[in-house]
């Protein structure tokens, strides 16, 4: 059994370095058809680069190199051009060969210069083995992989003896303990998200290799995201495995991990590229405002509707407009305004977080070794707070002003309301939350931080729903009496950094607003202490829960067990407040 | 002045005592002394820190800078006497430290009967921080280590070793594990699951002598039935009595731990002991002079803080519960239930040996009142047996309301149909089992 285990480990390495030398295989060649293709999908006017772009042609073996060549010129082209301009206004030419001039000029983001610009060349550029071997290649690196990585898996079911707890080790190890490996892992990780939010032109031949599992789906290749997605899927099915594995005698982790890797696979993969496939827009319904911060944008409204419903807020167009987009504008809103609060109030934000979300489906599952590096002190605590609003409150301006552009709020043309042009806001949102936050920081941290590091600090509905469960909502952590010996496995193994045995060893219910309610620290507790339920409200929070004399003055005895134990410790919280 | 308050002791008595004293009053100077750790920790966790579950740090309930801010001054000192004509103690270098009121919560020390070779180097038990790295040192990389001693202490520490890949083999001598406390029934279905876990257990067998090499260091065990087991570690997990060796010329009155009044006060008006240390003169109801569980120890702690800060409270531990975990399985008890019946009781049990589920349950023959409760692979709720034996409600009522009780995670199979028709069948009754309630839950700890 452990030798398979140790084939599975090699074969998912191999896999590995074979996905990783990817990017130095094969060819990209440019030739002046590829040119033309190129400047006319992207509109180019610019006869400098056009003519400049001719010393492109020719055969590069690594996709940066030509990207940074294609780079250059256009930013040499854009000086060029805005010189020019310069030039034309001091002399005080025509103002059409002004705006002439303007037109030429390539505009390139920082940001996304390489994703937005050079990547579409590269992508039409590659020859040679790679795109020659797309088949073999996928087989030799994802399938051999995930191959790999069950062969390591599947074992555990008997390697690991007695259904059980299965932390032995868990801070003695290099992968688990902050080691070489973790710094390893994490080195790769931030490497891998920078490339695929800023330089996805690196990735080029990776994303080759999925062109078949994409056209079977959707039709059309791979792009960064397909690949990206088919990653994830992967990785969280392996990993979900594992976890069914690790905690198959606890039936509420079995069926919870089955749920997140159905909304992952389901919602969050196949229906959307099954919709690109019948040319309707992707769409993940289940990704809510404001984790999908762009839900009520003017693009994304667009690319539902066909029209900016809230540019015009025209009503009769709406009415007219395809039908299932108009059911994703309307889901989107029901989902955010109706089933997100009526769910939480039912049952906690679990439901979301620990069930169905793609963020939270990655860290119970490719997160899940990595849960006890949660910061539990009180100062991680304060900061938590600070973060998570402020997002919530940087994406509701943000939203707030899409839908005020123009002095139009729900279609009321009137000046009270105060207006914002969002368009910066968006862009730093999308730059520093979207893609630093959520993905380099949200997953690269995994093995430094812990798992939950965008949801527990960053995720705007996460602290939407926390606002919710914390104040109204049937869910909660109930205590065991006395039963703690605060031993602390449920705070160590709490991946939100909740300090659940401050709680615990009170006997007070945890009504905490970041619990996920992923029901590790019911599952470690070796005193049967904690319990995720559902009840009514009256008596959830339970900050001085119990203050019965137990028995009869003529017993002449006091339980004092329950009352000093549990009901007068109410004034002592003060480490926590 | 304000009164000084010294407290010997940092474990879970002390810092209890010590938190809830700082709780109710103000103004007075609390002095926590430890040789032990400079933080209070959760002495039953060590385990989890060899096994690598935890790190030690993890072990400590507090943050270090809330004892400066609850003004709990931490002394890491060992204390060697006592003078308590002149109310103060002695350090072992020679300082003093002068007090009003003393608490003494020094907690035990391992057993160890004068076995032969009992100090050799690889040879220990396991209730202290030290008892723990001692452990740490001389396990490193060994092959097989034997536990002596059928109890708590032992089996976590034979589960310790298991989970480093160290051989394990355990002398119990009694004729099954846990014999005092547990019935034979219960008892053979954890040790069944100890051999799961391939633990070498050896019943009706003690310890002999242990044998040294020439560096000092434990190299095998010899049992009472001449059988040379080799070995490099020992752990001597005898059970432990009350560290209180250091009042010997004390004017303290002691016997096997600090003897208390109710109040948990010595026979010096000003000196009190609580925890593991503390030996009730007489036993409160339906327990024993000297209990050493954690809660006790938090219990007594509380209960002299009340005393301490001018509401004077005998110390009232209500009935008794417990919990473990032997591997995988989860026991709880509540209310009393010995290994054999006493006179007019009766029993019931029901089991999935096969799932290392259990329950065993006591009542009154005759009045049917119930008395307590064994579950091992069920979590039940301590709120619901504890209103239970308070208000001396019927097995029959028990089992009525068995659904209630359950504490379980959510989707977990659900076995109460199944024990009460199994108790039908055996008690000839007819009981239907009702629906949980929430409305009964709440009104269990209102």
């Amino acid at each position: 059994m452990k030798s398979i285990q140790q084939i599975g480990l090699i074969l998912f390495l191999m896999a590995f370095a074979l996905f990783n030398a990817l990017m130095f295989m094969g060819k990209f060649e440019v030739t002046q058809g590829k040119l033309d293709k190129f400047t006319e999908s992207k509109g180019i006017k610019s006869e400098v680069f056009i003519e400049q772009s001719k010393e492109l042609i020719g055969e590069y073996s690594f996709s940066l190199d030509l990207s940074e060549k294609l780079l250059t010129i256009a930013e040499a082209s854009h000086t060029h051009h805005r010189k020019v301009i310069t030039e034309f206004e001091s002399t005080g030419v025509d103002k059409e060969l002004i705006n002439a001039e303007w037109g030429k000029v390539i505009w390139l983001k920082e940001t996304k210069k390489h994703g937005n610009f050079a990547a579409p060349l590269v992508a039409i550029c590659g020859t040679g083995f790679v795109v020659e071997n797309k088949g073999l290649l996928f087989s030799l690196t994802f399938l051999l992989g995930i191959l790999g990585g069950l062969l390591h898996v599947l074992p555990r079911l008997k390697t690991e003896g007695p259904a059980g707890i299965k932390n032995d080790g868990i801070f003695q190890n290099q992968a688990t303990n902050r080691g070489w490996i973790a710094w390893l892992v994490f080195g790769y990780l931030i490497a891998f998200y920078l490339a695929l939010y800023f330089f996805p032109d690196v990735l080029t031949n990776m994303i080759y290799v999925l062109d078949p599992v994409s056209t079977s789906l959707n039709g059309g290749p791979a792009s960064q995201w397909f690949l990206y997605g088919f990653m994830y899927c992967s990785f969280m099915v392996v990993m979900g495995i594992k976890m069914m594995i690790k905690y198959r005698h606890n039936k509420y982790q079995v069926i919870r991990s089955i749920s997140v890797l159905f909304f992952q696979l389901g919602f969050a993969f196949l229906i959307p590229e099954l919709l690109v496939r019948f040319q309707k827009p992707w769409f993940d319904f289940k990704s809510a405002w404001p984790l999908n911060y762009s839900a009520f944008d003017n693009w994304s409204i667009k690319k539902i509707l066909g029209f900016d419903f809230f540019e015009t807020w025209d009503f009769n167009a709406l009415i007219h407009s395809d039908t299932l987009g108009l059911f994703m504008l309307v889901w989107g809103f029901i989902l955010t305004l109706v089933i997100v609060p009526v769910m939480v109030y039912f049952y906690g934000k679990r439901w979301y977080c620990s069930w169905v979300c793609g963020c939270g489906g990655l860290a119970e599952t490719v997160g899940d070794p990595y849960r006890q590096h949660s910061d539990k002190s009180l100062k991680a605590w304060k900061f938590e707070r600070v973060i998570i609003y402020s997002v919530l409150l940087f994406a509701i301006i943000m939203t707030y002003g899409s839908l005020s552009r123009e002095q139009f709020f729900l279609g009321l043309d009137y000046e009270a309301f105060i207006t914002i042009e969002t368009d910066d806001l968006r862009f730093w949102y999308g730059f520093a939350v979207g893609s630093i936050f959520s993905g380099v920081i949200g997953t690269g941290f995994y093995p430094i931080f812990g798992n939950r590091v965008w949801c527990r600090f960053g995720c705007p509905l996460a602290a939407y729903m926390g606002i919710i469960q914390r104040f109204k909502s049937r869910f909660r952590i109930t205590t065991n009496g006395a039963q703690c010996i605060s031993c602390g496995n449920c705070s160590t193994y709490c991946e939100q950094g909740i300090d659940v045995r401050a709680y615990a060893q009170k006997g007070e219910n945890i009504v905490r607003s970041s619990c996920v309610g992923c029901g590790i620290c019911s599952a470690v507790c070796p005193r049967g202490v904690l319990k995720l339920e559902n009840g009514p409200e009256e008596g959830r929070i339970t900050e001085n829960p119990i203050d019965i004399t137990m028995a009869t003055e003529d017993e002449g005895k006091t339980s004092e067990l329950r009352k000093i134990i549990i009901g007068e410790q109410k004034n002592l919280t003060d480490f926590n407040k | 002045m304000s009164k000084h308050i010294a407290i010997i002791g940092n474990g879970v008595a002390g810092i209890t005592c010590a938190r809830h004293i700082r709780k109710r009053d103000s103004d007075c100077k609390i002095t926590v002394i430890s040789a032990e750790t400079e933080y209070f920790f959760s002495r039953t966790a060590l385990m989890y820190v060899y096994m690598g579950h935890m790190k030690f740090e993890h072990t400590q309930p507090y943050e270090n800078w809330f004892w400066e801010k609850n003004r709990i001054d931490l002394v890491f000192k060992y204390v060697v006497s006592i003078d308590t004509d002149n109310n103060d103690l002695k350090y072992d270098d020679g300082s003093q430290l002068a007090y009003d009121e003393l608490v003494i919560a020094t907690g035990a020390k391992s057993n160890m009967f004068g076995w032969k070779g009992q100090d050799l180097k690889g040879v220990g038990g396991l209730y202290s921080f030290q008892d723990l790295q001692n452990m740490e040192k001389y396990t490193q990389g060994i092959k097989r280590g034997v536990v002596v001693g059928g109890g708590l202490i032992g089996i976590e520490m034979a589960e310790m070793m298991l989970s480093r890949g160290i051989d394990v083999t355990f002398l119990v001598r009694e004729r099954h594990f846990w014999e005092h406390i547990l019935p034979e029934n219960e008892s053979n279905m954890i040790m069944a699951h100890m051999k799961e876990h391939h633990l070498d257990l050896r019943l009706s067998t003690e310890l002999d002598e242990i044998i040294g090499d020439e560096n000092g260091r434990a190299k095998a065990i010899k049992t009472n039935t001449g059988e040379i087991i080799e070995c490099e570690w020992v752990g001597l997990t005898t059970g432990v009595s009350p560290n209180v060796a250091f009042l010997k010329d004390s004017n303290i009155e002691i016997e096997r731990g600090v003897l208390v009044d109710e109040n948990c006060t010595t026979n010096i008006a000003n000196v009190h002991a609580i925890g593991d240390c503390a030996e009730f003169k007489v036993a409160p109801d339906g327990r024993r002079n000297i209990e050493q569980v954690w809660y006790t120890g938090k219990l007594m702690g509380e209960t002299l803080a009340k005393t301490l800060t001018g509401s004077p409270t005998p110390y009232s531990p209500g009935h008794w519960f417990n919990s473990a975990k032997f591997f995988d399985i989860e026991y709880q008890t509540y209310g009393v239930v010995l290994p054999n019946l006493k006179e007019g009781e009766e029993d019931f049990s029901w089991d999935r040996a096969a799932d290392n589920i259990c329950i065993h349950i006591v009542f009154n023959k005759e009045t049917r009142v119930f008395k307590g409760i064994n579950t091992f692979g069920i979590r039940m709720r301590h709120d619901a047996f504890n209103q239970w034996l308070n208000e001396k409600v019927t097995v029959d009522f028990v089992m009525e309301h068995l659904k209630d009780a359950n504490f379980d995670p959510e989707f977990y199979n659900q076995h109460e149909e199944e024990i009460v028709d199994q108790f039908n069948v055996e008690q000839g009754t007819s009981i239907a089992v009702k629906k949980k309630s929430w409305q009964r839950i709440l009104n269990f700890i209102r």
